[in-house]
């Protein structure tokens, strides 16, 4: 080992140290070297050539987001590093371990507005866990080592490490045993114990206690624990957007989604449960709506690994600062016998039974009310009713979301059962995720099928992924774009709230199924309900990636829905007859 | 100074100014490129404005110290957020504890013959000191408190301020309580206080 290697030679070794197996990047200038030092260890690093660094970026999230590992991203400098600026940013809201390189032009001329410089730290210092700017050779091995281990530990989050053109050119004797450094980044996994009975005392004297698990239930691969805890308690089970998954829907406990879009009977029964432990989960405005008046009788016990989470949105009476799952493990173990949960059992069944009342009131879940006045050729949750029943029925899938309504759809009408299925941008809500990253799902699961369902509009941000899916032999991406010619979810907020002025927000496109045949996929043309079933089989059927253009009815709302700083008890679940 | 402004505005006008808090944050960081931006950027962030800022050496190779005044009345979040930096060992709200707190000015002020020896006891008054003096200008180092520098600066300013700098506060806990980096640095497994919030 004690061979001199170049800067880029070293590059490489790192990632291969790292456990990496897959990156997705496009090269330029900068970066160069790097791309040079690859070429002799592509038996070991693969890398998926894409046509955005945006797609790079999403693609990595995707890996990353179905197997917890982490993803990387390549990107030369200036534009080919902004461009991965909204993937980023994107891991940065969703809590994604990601490592972005990124090529920088060589230290002689750094901050001289050298060709395709671009002060991409000063950019992503916002965005980013961390980030380093790497001048000397000698610092990358223990750069890299740090940067996995901020990404993947803890909260996890993007970096990036941007290495000047002359660094990946240097040549030295790698020294391989470099020891972490970080007096300042000691993640607490273990909650207080001293807060945790706490927690167990208030429950234990719930009336009308809730569990509401997000994001960070899945990340720490907590979800049996969550289930034994639930059961345990009988508590009823409540998963945010990015929780979905972390419980199974069709348990007795499930009740749903909450928030803007969430049920009604989620969003009642938050207003008035007496206790709310909310485990993983920010409390994002788009779960609580008016923040003052989300769960205003309960004592909220709040879980969550970042201390700056808690008490930032809502008032908490029980901070408990941890991994999700070493917080339920010991929630678990101080909890008292069986004799002394039967009280809680007890006041958690009655409950339940008055949230499944509150339930049957409002619209069933996979029920769409039309109104016999409309005739519907294709309403969307046709769709959604057919593909949830054929992806259940045939298992091994996972699906990648967009953003928008047919998101929306998507958390409401498919049935979760595991967690790392349901693969979206929340926090960030970035339009064009979905192609990418299901490219990046398919790539980490190739025996699954990989559903990227997106509106036409954000199929539309990064379509030109399509061209890598083709490039790479990826068969298992299937693409079901929910078409209705709209920026759909701006167009209803404009319907509700603007008066149906449609600013913006009509929008045309090619024939999908053309552009896709063009790219060298399955193209599938879909008008009426009574075609959507055999669409979906004959994507399953066909030995390649396929897209789906499912032209739905164009002005159709997302119900029940929050109207933006309501109260979550306030929700509307149909439009206003005009 | 802003708040100086504010309050004479508020007496002059006798209108109804709502001042706010000013908040002294202690914060020890790795003294690394970039790591005083990422700190500085989370006020920023919010539109809180810096109204002092001091970093320096501490008694810790490869430490540094950021004293920082924020006009705000929430900053209990910023402080939680500037946790989330990777570079940032120790971060301390000092604001209602008993601190020495001790600023700096440099005031080039005009002189003449008639007002020099004026000056001078002014300057023993306020147990400043005279650095540099020429026929006509005189440069005077006043170190105190942020008010008694603020003080000194209105009782001289009569005779014409030509030049004038200050430094940003910096602030320390009296008594036995410290904010050391090298416990951090010597990784004995320390937590950082946000691990238990009560």
């Amino acid at each position: 080992m004690s061979e001199e290697k170049t800067g880029a030679q070293i590059m490489c070794e790192a990632l291969i140290r790292e456990g990496v197996e897959v990156m997705f990047g496009i090269p330029g200038g900068a970066i160069m070297p790097f791309y040079f030092a690859m070429w002799e260890y592509r038996d070991q690093l693969r890398h998926v050539l894409c046509r955005h660094e945006q797609g790079a970026g999403h693609a990595a999230e995707g890996y990353a987001r179905s197997t917890g590992k982490v993803g990387v991203c390549i990107g030369t400098s200036g534009p080919g590093a902004t461009n991965l600026v909204t993937p980023i940013a994107d891991a940065m809201m969703d809590s994604t371990p990601l490592v972005a390189i990124t090529g920088q032009v060589s230290s002689a001329v750094l901050g001289k507005d050298a060709f395709q410089e671009t002060d991409i730290t000063g950019i992503t210092m916002p965005i980013t866990k961390h980030n380093y700017l790497v001048k000397r050779i000698e610092d990358l091995p223990l750069v890299f080592k740090e940067a996995f281990h901020i990404a993947s530990t803890g909260r996890p989050g993007p970096v990036l490490i941007d290495i000047t053109k002359d660094t990946q050119q240097a040549r030295m004797v790698p020294n391989w045993d470099v020891k972490l450094n970080l007096p300042g980044y000691k993640p607490n996994y273990q909650g207080n114990r001293k807060q945790i009975r706490e927690a167990i005392r208030l429950l234990m004297t719930a009336r009308k206690p809730l569990l509401m698990v997000g994001n960070g239930v899945i990340l720490s691969g907590a979800t049996e624990e969550l289930r034994a805890l639930a059961e345990r308690t009988g508590i009823p089970v409540i998963t945010t957007l990015h929780g979905i998954g972390a419980f199974p829907e069709d348990h007795p406990l499930s009740i749903g989604m909450p928030g803007m879009h969430g049920w009604v009977h989620v969003n009642r029964a938050i207003q008035e449960c007496d206790v709310l432990l909310n485990i993983g989960g920010r409390f994002d405005d788009r779960v609580t709506g008016k923040a003052s008046t989300f769960a205003p009788k309960a004592k909220v016990i709040h879980v969550d690994i970042d201390p700056s989470e808690i008490g930032k949105n809502v008032k908490v009476t029980v901070p408990i600062v941890g991994d999700a799952r070493m917080v339920i493990s010991a929630l678990l173990a101080e909890m008292p016998d069986r004799s002394e949960l039967a009280a809680l059992h007890g006041n958690a069944s009655d409950w339940m039974e008055h949230i499944r009342e509150m339930q049957a009131q409002h619209q069933h879940k996979q029920q769409y009310i039309a109104r016999p006045d409309v005739p519907m050729h294709l309403p969307p949750h046709d769709v959604y009713a057919a593909l949830t029943r054929i992806v259940n029925q045939r298992g091994n899938y996972r699906i990648v979301t967009d953003v928008g309504q047919h998101q929306m759809w998507a958390a409401q009408l498919i049935d979760w059962h595991r967690p790392r299925t349901h693969i979206t941008s929340g926090g960030a809500g970035t339009m064009g995720f979905a192609v990418p990253a299901a490219m990046g799902v398919a790539i980490a699961h190739p025996d699954e099928t990989i559903w990227a369902i997106c509106g036409d509009g954000g199929f539309q941000m990064t379509n030109q992924e399509l061209a890598t899916i083709v490039q790479e032999g990826i068969k298992n991406v299937k693409v079901a774009i929910i078409n209705n010619g709209y920026l759909g979810m701006v167009r209803q907020w404009q319907e509700l709230f603007e008066n149906k002025r449609y600013s913006g927000t009509p929008l045309s496109g090619p024939d999908f199924a053309r552009l896709a045949e063009a790219y060298g996929l399955r193209g599938i043309t879909v008008e009426h309900t009574d075609e959507v079933e055999a669409a979906i089989n004959a994507a399953y059927e066909y030995d390649g990636s396929v897209v789906i253009d499912f032209r739905v009815e164009r002005e159709v709302n997302v119900f029940p829905m929050v109207p933006q700083g309501k109260s979550i008890g306030d929700m509307i679940t149909e439009s206003p007859v005009v | 100074m802003r708040a100086s402004v504010l309050w004479n505005l508020f007496c002059a006008e006798g209108a109804h100014v709502n001042l706010m808090k000013q908040h002294t944050i202690v914060a020890l960081m790795q003294d690394q490129p970039g790591a005083l931006n990422r700190a500085v950027s989370l006020f920023r962030r919010r539109g809180y404005n810096i109204a002092s800022l001091a970093v320096g050496h501490t008694e810790t190779p490869g430490i540094s110290r950021m004293t920082l005044v924020v006009e705000s009345d929430d900053v209990e979040q910023v402080v939680k957020q500037l946790y989330r930096l990777i570079d940032v060992v120790k971060v301390s709200d000092v604001t209602d504890d008993p601190t020495v707190d001790r600023e700096m000015a440099l005031t080039k002020v005009h002189t003449t013959s008639a007002t020099r020896a004026e000056i001078a006891t002014l300057v023993e008054i306020f147990d400043a000191k005279v650095v540099d003096v020429s026929p006509n200008t005189m440069i005077i180092e006043m170190t105190g408190t942020p008010a008694k520098v603020e003080n000194f600066v209105e009782v001289i300013r009569p005779f014409g301020i030509k030049e004038m700098m200050r430094t940003g506060r910096i602030a320390m806990m009296r008594g036995t309580h410290t904010h050391r980096g090298t416990e951090y640095v010597e990784g004995n497994g320390h937590m950082t206080t946000g691990t238990v919030l009560n």
